[in-house]
């Protein structure tokens, strides 16, 4: 059912192209000659039938989008197969006798700015198509002998009609400028070999082709080892720490809530307090009681518990048992939270019939509890399972990725690929490298998504109404 | 059969209680921490044996490492902005995207449901370098743009709020010849106190707790931290046995407000998440 959907949004998304360019045609074989001219004087379909500040708005824009590509535009576009060819050195100046600094191309500007000219290019596009579609309905209502909207008119709209438009202008202006453009800066940069030998302004980067995936995939035997055993342990990681904190949470909002449980309150509000304390305190925190010589090993040790200290961060496994530990003290509080106001809603006789059938609490919890869970909060699931992938606070915070190991590239043994990510940019900036791994993680995530989706039954889709 | 229920629930009296030490302890240390009177990064005993409010002066007075009150500023004047902005961001797309219907209305959601997918911080090296182009980087402002850039994409919980309000009244306004404009500043918006206030605080909240974001702008421009990643920088490995116990003061100042917030407001948490999930 869900694929069907799939198929059906692509369908749909192909028949409105399909429309667009049909409509296109048409005005332009239909239409006057004012429609026409309109296909090379944007706005003259508007300004040419009186509705001047639609007109004018159009036609200003498109002598700046021209200015612009003369100016500027055309060059970077022109350079982008490139990235620059120009590196940044000293070239001897004759009439002056000297060695002087050329300036040389900066790949980085290049792309950045290359990216961006292309979509203020698809804008326009956009924006010429849509002028020509007004072109021809103004054509259109002049012939039925109607009027055309005046610049009020238009004005009104965009406080009823076209209200969804204006109130989402600035919103999706600031997506394009913060998530988009940076997002499809950073897909195009896993393409290049953007590295700590390769940095702007002194040297140039340019495009590599699918050489990074190559490497990562078994053609740098270091960086292909350090990916496997990362993505296995980010797998691991997030499957312990989605579903024992799912389960364990549960189970302590069951408990609390259980009949006759006095001061609840007051229970609920001690494991609050865990979640409200800002996790970057609580975790650097924990990461210093743990530590070799730590408050956890000196409480345990003048308890007489043990001899010597336990490396709870600094062995490989340990340290990975650890986190995962940490995680449940960190996320049983949220699924308490979470989980509480739902178990109240699982229907009272469903437990009573079964009691009547002889089942014990745990057989309650297995056949009754759980699925109904299971069943409500999917989605909630597949965010956690999502967002452990991507848990960056947790590691990065307790044990900074370590302990660190020489048969891993830039990572350590509790590393997930998130906090490798991190640390290529920050530490290493091999950009390149990581801009692949975020678009492989990007890829893992909206598999895992996409199976789970495509499996349930609890995704309820939202009822349209028009 | 009376017997055996207290037998149980004695149980269960023990297990909370034991969880409730294992969860509050970290806490408590922290808060003994901060009133440790003693210097060094650890003792060999829990419990200070010098209890003294210095810590919590020196990190208000002693600024010439680590200049807190600044820190303390930066993050208010960061705080206040961005939680202006994401609110006022958060709110349009939502009720857009709730009650409005649009031609783009499901393109715009499932475009922004694939780019939730890419991780956060991939496009903030971007971001890094756009802002330099810019000359922007290592400022408040540029904080400011990067915390509520991207504050479209989390319109989910604010959604869910905005699709409990029954459509019919919005319907009557409509008829009686209100614009959509006036429904939504008349009518939704005076409904919708639980999820302004969510938004607000939750947005007023983020620049005090995140340290990732600001760690990759700011660099080493020490003048413009914020809180997170000033206290951050004290318990590095130089810094920790001078300063571990100022730490823990800060982060006592910082905690405290910001849970006495969350512990308000749990209430609408969990609506959010819950509805928000539902329906994503």
């Amino acid at each position: 059912m869900e694929s069907k959907k799939i198929t059906d949004t692509i369908s749909n998304f192909f028949k409105t192209i399909n429309n667009g360019i049909k409509g296109f045609i048409e005005g332009f074989t239909k239409g006057d000659i004012i429609t026409k001219l309109s296909y090379i004087i944007m706005g003259f379909g508007s300004f040419g039938r009186k509705q001047f500040v639609k007109g004018f708005f159009f036609l200003i824009i498109q002598i700046i989008y021209i200015l612009f590509m003369v100016n500027s535009g055309g060059y970077y576009l022109s350079m982008l197969p490139t990235l620059g060819t120009t590196t940044q050195g000293e070239v001897w100046d004759e009439a002056a006798q000297i060695y002087r600094i050329s300036q040389g191309d900066n790949s980085m500007l290049l792309l950045l700015f290359g990216v961006s000219v292309i979509l203020v290019t698809i804008v326009m596009v956009f924006l010429y198509v849509w002028q020509t579609r007004i072109a021809y309905r103004n054509q259109k209502l002049l012939a039925d002998n109607k009027k055309l909207p005046t610049f009020k008119e238009d004005f009104k709209d965009m406080f009823d009609k076209n209200f969804s438009a204006t109130i989402l202008f600035l919103p999706m202006l600031l997506t394009v400028l913060f998530t988009v453009v940076p997002l499809i800066f950073m897909i195009l940069m896993a393409f290049t070999n953007f590295d700590k030998n390769h940095q702007p302004p002194g040297n140039l980067f340019t495009w590599v082709g699918l050489e990074n995936f190559k490497s990562v995939f078994g053609g740098n035997p270091l960086w292909a080892t350090t990916f496997k055993r990362l993505f296995v342990w980010t797998i691991i990681w997030a499957i312990f720490a989605t579903f024992l904190n799912y389960i364990l949470g549960m189970l302590l909002a069951i408990i609390i809530n259980k009949k006759g449980i006095k001061l609840k309150k007051f229970w609920r509000t001690i494991f609050v307090i865990t979640i409200a304390v800002p996790q970057f305190v609580s975790l650097m925190l924990m990461s210093k009681l743990l530590h070799d010589q730590g408050a956890m090993n000196v409480l345990l040790k003048q308890l007489g518990l043990i001899g010597s200290f336990i490396p709870f961060l600094s062995d490989p496994f340990v340290a990975k048992v650890t986190v995962i530990v940490v995680n449940i003290w960190v996320g049983i509080p949220y699924t308490m939270l979470i989980t509480s106001g739902i178990l109240m809603n699982i229907p009272e006789d469903l437990y009573e019939a079964s009691k009547l059938d002889g089942a014990n609490a745990f057989q309650q919890f297995i056949y009754i509890t759980l699925p109904y869970m299971l069943h409500v909060t999917t989605p909630y699931l597949i965010t956690q399972f999502v967002g452990n992938i991507n848990n960056f606070n947790v590691i990065y915070l307790l044990t900074g990725g370590g302990p660190l190991s020489l048969k891993l590239y830039q990572a350590g043994e509790t590393d997930l690929l998130v906090t490798w990510l991190y640390k290529l940019t920050v530490n290493e900036q091999n950009y390149s490298l990581a801009s692949t791994i975020g678009i492989l993680i990007f890829v893992i995530v909206s598999t895992i998504s996409l199976i789970v989706y495509n499996n349930t039954s609890a995704v309820k889709q939202e009822d349209d109404f028009s | 059969m009376k017997k055996h229920r207290s037998i149980s629930n004695t149980i269960i009296y023990i297990i909370l209680s034991v969880m409730s030490v294992i969860w509050i302890f970290p806490i408590v240390w922290l808060v003994m921490q901060s009133f440790r009177g003693e210097q060094g990064a650890f003792t060999s005993y829990i419990i200070p044996k010098v209890w003294t409010l210095d810590n919590y002066i020196k990190l208000f007075t002693d600024t010439r490492l680590f200049n807190f009150p600044r820190w303390f500023m930066n993050t208010l004047f960061v705080a206040v902005f961005t939680c202006i902005i994401t609110t006022i961001i958060v709110l349009l797309t939502s009720y857009a995207f709730s009650r409005l219907r649009f031609k783009l209305r499901k393109p715009l959601m499932n475009i922004i449901l694939i780019l939730g997918m890419f991780p956060g911080f991939m496009s903030m090296v971007a971001i890094y370098h756009i802002l330099k182009a810019f000359g922007l980087t290592q400022s408040l402002v540029s904080l400011i743009l990067v915390y509520s850039g991207g504050a479209a994409m989390g319109y989910y919980i604010a959604k869910g709020f905005f699709d409990t309000i029954p459509r019919s009244i919005d319907e009557a306004a409509l008829i009686d010849g209100a614009t959509k404009n006036q429904v939504f500043w008349l009518i939704t918006l005076p409904m919708s106190k639980p999820i302004i206030v969510y938004t607000v605080l939750t947005s007023f909240i983020a620049p005090w707790v995140d340290f990732i974001f600001v760690s990759v702008i700011m660099k080493d421009n020490y003048q413009n931290y914020t809180v997170a990643l000033g206290l951050y920088q004290m318990i590095t490995r130089e810094n920790i046995t001078a300063y571990f116990t100022q730490f823990c003061a800060g982060a006592v100042i910082i905690a405290i407000p910001i849970t006495i917030l969350f512990i308000a407001m749990q209430k609408y948490y969990v609506e959010g998440v819950t509805a928000g999930g539902a329906k994503g």
